[in-house]
């Protein structure tokens, strides 16, 4: 399968096979956005095996964004294309607070009441594999539940 | 050594030197029945869960002091109409000096150090922390044998949901002691709390039979199991009884040995221990006024 490339826009490498429709709604990519995007799924990598890739077009993607992945495709890489060339190579990189993204697993945690104006708000504290603690209630999240939770966002 | 104007919101943040500092002014407070040292100041008593000995003692504490106190409790508070904590805290902020919390979500009182501007204490959190409860476990061991360090301290029942014995565990883990952590096995002590010990090389081990150990302890610290924190009641039902202090389990423990409890007790301590030599329990929630005295001065700034 061929998929051509963009003039402009976001492509993102090397994403662990499977987690394409992830990456895209960490990115808060729905689709409804109008942008072009293309999404190719358990293609075959030299670095990884198999690995999907995402090329979002006329969107240079916002590094904030960017460094959500690192949740769940560290080994992601970032070009920003301009005129058909690679312009920037962006790097990601796990913040060591994870806010607003996550939540909490904890349903009596003060992050998790709904009427409170509160962000979830995790420290990292270990890379690999992922294992963060929530900053209110101390609990841990590990990495198959912030997949699981991922998941569970990108089913649209 | 900072007190002044500080939250207090767990036992972490304190050092042993900042708790030695406490335990000498507390020292100070322990005969002295009246002061008007915090005249004008007003306290919030923001309780959100049942309490009698927090509530009360943090009230007696702050009127010996001269401050003027408002309870507001969870069955009154318009956050029974749906009001969120945000809101009430606000209000709260606004017209008290000083704002003591109970609530039974955890991270309530860190939220409320956020967002107000006078100084919060956590007067419990859900199954996290209790820390003017740890400060007056310390106080109560330093005050019974002169030290704070080279202890046997067994900890005993619901290690899993009791904020009380959590808070216990990591106070008496910033010194040399050894610790006992005795529970059937459903109410272990939490990953996340036994991983912060053994970051910090702490010496703790896990037991599940109290006779095992019984003769190595210097300290028994025993917890109630914690009903209102198990999400299914047919679990709680399970774990019910399954562990009890009386006088036969203590037969083998040293002489000068202490039960501790930072209470209510329901059905894990027996009444017949209450007038054996052994019996610290009384003695640590009395300490709550001294201790608590000294809390409030230094975090006003005030002389003894």
């Amino acid at each position: 399968m061929k998929v051509t490339k963009i003039k402009n826009g976001t492509v993102i490498d090397h994403i662990p096979a499977g987690k394409a429709l992830s990456v895209l709604s960490l990115l808060e990519l729905t689709g409804k956005e109008g942008y072009t995007i293309a999404l190719v799924m358990n293609v075959k990598s030299r670095k990884l095996g198999i690995k999907d890739v995402v090329k979002v077009e006329n969107l240079e993607i916002n590094p904030n964004l960017l460094n959500r992945l690192a949740l769940i495709a560290p080994e992601a890489t970032i070009n920003i294309i301009r005129d058909y060339k690679v312009y920037e190579k962006r790097k990601i990189a796990l913040q060591d607070v994870v806010e607003n993204i996550l939540k909490c697993n904890n349903p009596t945690c003060i992050s998790r009441q709904y009427n409170e104006p509160i962000i979830s708000s995790f420290r990292v504290i270990s890379k690999k594999p992922l294992k963060l603690k929530c900053n209110y209630c101390m609990r841990y999240l590990n990495e198959s539940e912030v997949i699981e939770q991922i998941v569970e966002r990108s089913k649209f | 050594m900072n007190w002044f104007n500080r939250d207090i919101i767990t036992i972490e943040n304190f050092s042993r030197e900042e708790l030695e500092h406490l335990f000498n002014i507390a020292d100070k407070y322990m005969n002295i029945k009246f002061k008007d040292s915090l005249k004008g100041k007003i306290i919030a008593n923001l309780f959100l869960e049942p309490s009698t000995r927090t509530r009360v003692s943090f009230e007696v504490a702050a009127k010996r002091l001269g401050a003027e106190v408002v309870n507001v409790t969870g069955e009154y508070a318009s956050i029974k109409k749906g009001e969120s904590l945000y809101d009430t805290l606000k209000m709260l902020d606004s017209y008290c000096d000083l704002i003591i919390i109970r609530s039974p979500i955890e991270g309530s009182a860190q939220f409320a150090a956020d967002i107000c501007e006078h100084p919060v204490i956590n007067a419990g959190d859900g199954t996290l922390n209790h820390p003017t409860q740890a400060m007056i476990d310390l106080y109560t061991i330093k005050n019974t044998f002169n030290r704070l360090d080279k202890l046997n301290i067994g900890v005993y029942g619901d290690l899993k949901y009791g904020r009380a014995v959590v808070s216990f565990i990591l106070a008496i883990s910033k010194y040399d002691n050894k610790i006992y952590a005795i529970s059937p096995e459903q109410l272990k002590i939490r990953n996340e709390i036994k991983d912060e010990l053994l970051n910090k090389g702490v010496k703790i081990e896990e037991f599940t039979n109290l006779e095992h150990v019984i003769s190595e302890l210097d300290v028994l610290y025993v917890t109630r199991l914690q009903k209102e924190r198990f999400v299914d009641l047919a679990e709680y039902e399970r774990v019910r009884g399954s562990y009890k202090l009386d006088l036969k389990s203590l037969e083998k423990s040293k002489p000068n040995m202490i039960v501790m409890h930072p209470l209510p007790r329901v059905e894990e301590l027996t009444y017949e221990l209450d007038s054996t030599s052994k019996q610290a329990y009384f003695r640590q929630a009395k300490f709550g006024i001294p201790l608590r005295m000294a809390i409030l001065s230094l975090i006003f700034g005030v002389e003894v």
